[in-house]
């Protein structure tokens, strides 16, 4: 630590421990207003949610404790609740009166309300006060012109005395900024031990995020290289193609440059046909316009083993989830055409009680072994940011039945 | 077939200029060309024409605006000939084009299909003329399913409502095949019978038999 930095980290510390000073007060009087009011009106009911409203108390306080960090320079530490999973009031109550952190804050806001905050006030008193009135003395004598009560205790008349008196109270100042620094420290690391979550329990909740992230990345990224080449090489290659059969017209047939044309104009029109199965496999415009149903009609349509999809009325669903269940299920029908020697295939999509169910039958000969390729594996990586299941039951003779569950809400 | 009139919906100018010299190449105007659903709304408000060619995927959302756009235009202009082009064969697209109206003068084609000229302008002469043209691409993914009500059909008469959905006459069909007209008729009315159409006019029946087709 360099010396210079010495009084700005005093200064910063000062400033952290005043911060408190309200903060304290608020949450005192918050509590004290909020229980007594509410124990006072239970009997009429009224008092039940003033109640229930002093216990989310620690949530602003720990809140504002938090973001008082950054006085410190420090960053504030992340929070130890999570995001209700359904938007509105009720539901947000209910999370929060269900999780550890809001008890914990609570009894931190008790704490801070209660002990903290008397000690703090006393600690900044003895610290700051006391050398600054001290400090005061000389101008406060010249104002005054004949005599100051120092500390209401000594009578100081005589400037000389006062500039002693100033001298100590700086020397004090000095002294104190070494327990008002170490004072800050430590209450700092009491919010951290209190009010931040464990290193390894944000560490998960970090992975999981970023996870689903570079799935959403990866979903966009698909995206975009559909658009792309329909915007680009699909429009070029169709007018390629037209440029082409505009061109035979006007040549007189069975002439050499004729076939010439005739063969190129096959091969653009080949090309296509290549080209667009290709952007089929890499995300299909159906799930975007129609959803699911449609999409999943259109997989069996094309699954060169007669499929038949039984999918009911589906409702829109959360893109990423969506195209996880599309692409399980193409994977499964591609599995069944390849391996499986199967003369029909199911395919089932079900949402009920907040769980989609997709499932893929085959009348094929069974023993599919799930770790064999890697595309199934990939399938099941994908359901699992999405916190869904993927089960593959294959005896040898079949049926195979592959199942997979995703926990989802429907888009509003 | 007399110079149609037409309003085309195309966002890549690209395709936009060369539809607009092949329509030209086989005797139609392009009255207006547009490159989004709100224009193609607002050109057919101007022009009134003998038929609209239009791209499913448009600005500003590249979703199915085009398609969206095409089904509103047959319900406020009822019997406005409409040729939607899609970059993919979606069965939906089609069922839903065909629901259009009284399903008549409705065609979904590849947009691969403009490649082959000839048949492109018989396609488009064919929808404005009130016929269906579905994509044989759709067509070929059908006849792989093996469901009700086509399970009641022979594999002939299967191909010949294929056919019939592509937007073949029965002169056509007849050539196709090599039968007579008359053997076609007969195909026809077996077909009509065995998906149980209600008696309507002609064009309105094999329209029906084609829906049936798509929903099956």
């Amino acid at each position: 630590m360099r010396p210079s930095a010495q009084p700005a980290r005093t200064a910063r510390a000062l400033a952290y421990l005043a911060a408190g000073l309200p903060l304290g007060a608020a949450a005192l009087l918050a509590l004290l207003l909020l229980t007594a009011s509410g124990a006072a009106l239970a009997p009429v009911l009224v008092g039940v949610p003033l109640l229930a409203l002093a216990a989310l108390t620690g949530i602003p306080v720990a809140a504002a404790e938090r973001q008082r960090m950054r006085l410190l320079d420090v960053p504030p530490p992340p929070t130890q609740h999570t995001a209700p999973d359904r938007p509105g009031l009720w539901p947000w109550a209910r999370h929060r009166f269900t999780e550890g952190a809001t008890w914990r804050e609570l009894g931190y806001a008790v704490l801070l309300a209660t002990t903290l905050w008397p000690l703090e006030a006393a600690a900044l008193t003895l610290l700051v006060a006391l050398p600054g009135a001290l400090i005061a003395t000389p101008p406060l004598l010249a104002m005054d012109g004949s005599e100051v009560k120092v500390l209401k205790l000594w009578s100081v008349t005589g400037q000389p005395v006062a500039f002693a008196c100033a001298a100590a109270g700086c020397a004090l100042l000095l002294l104190a900024s070494h327990p008002l620094r170490a004072l800050a420290a430590a209450r700092a690391r009491l919010i951290r031990v209190l009010l931040a979550p464990e290193i390894r329990e944000v560490t998960v909740r970090e992975l999981t995020r970023s996870r689903a992230r570079l799935v959403d990345a990866f979903e966009a990224e698909r995206r975009r290289i559909e658009r792309d080449l329909h915007d680009g090489a699909q429009q070029r290659l169709v007018s390629l193609s037209m440029t082409l059969g505009l061109a035979r017209l006007d040549i007189e047939p069975g002439t050499p440059l004729h076939a010439q044309l005739t063969r190129a104009h096959a091969e653009a029109q080949a090309a296509l046909a290549e080209l667009r199965d290709l952007v089929q496999g890499i995300h299909p415009q159906v799930l975007t316009d129609y959803g699911l149903p449609a999409a999943l009609a259109d997989a069996a349509d094309r699954c060169p083993v007669p499929a038949t999809a039984d999918t009911q009325s589906l409702p829109r669903f959360p893109e990423a989830v969506e195209s996880a269940a599309y692409f399980v299920v193409r994977e499964a029908l591609a599995n069944a055409a390849k391996h499986s020697g199967a003369a029909r295939v199911g395919i089932s999509a079900r949402y009920d009680d907040g769980r989609l169910t997709l499932t893929v039958n085959d009348d094929g000969r069974g023993g599919a072994d799930p770790s064999a390729g890697t595309g199934l594996t990939g399938l099941a990586d994908r359901l699992s940011v999405l916190t869904g299941t993927l089960a593959l039951t294959s005896p040898p003779g079949g049926p195979t039945v592959l199942r997979a569950e995703i926990p989802c809400r429907p888009c509003a | 077939m007399p110079s149609l009139r037409v309003v085309l919906a195309e966002d890549s100018v690209l395709l936009r200029e060369g539809l607009i010299a092949l329509l030209q190449r086989f005797g139609h105007e392009t009255v207006a060309a547009v490159g989004d659903a709100q224009a193609l709304t607002a050109a057919v408000a101007e022009h009134r024409p003998d038929i609209v060619v239009t791209d499913v995927r448009m600005p500003p959302g590249y979703g199915d605006e085009g398609l969206r756009a095409a089904l509103a235009l047959r319900e406020s202009y009822p019997g406005l000939p409409v040729l939607v082009l899609s970059q993919y064969v979606q069965r939906a697209y089609a069922a839903e084009l065909l629901e259009s109206g009284d399903g008549s003068g409705v065609g979904y084609l590849l947009k691969d299909r403009i490649g082959e000229v000839e048949e492109f302008a018989a396609s488009v002469e064919r929808v404005a003329a009130g016929r269906p043209a579905v994509d044989s691409e759709v067509v070929r993914q059908l006849l792989r399913r093996h469901r009700d009500p086509l399970q009641r059909l022979t594999p002939r008469e299967r191909e010949v409502l294929a056919l019939i959905a592509t937007g073949r006459s029965n002169a056509a069909i007849a050539r196709e095949l090599v039968v007579t007209e008359a053997a076609v008729g007969k195909h026809i009315g077996n077909i009509l019978a065995k998906l149980d159409l209600p008696p309507a006019e002609e064009t309105h029946r094999r329209v029906l038999a084609v829906l049936a087709f798509l929903r099956s």
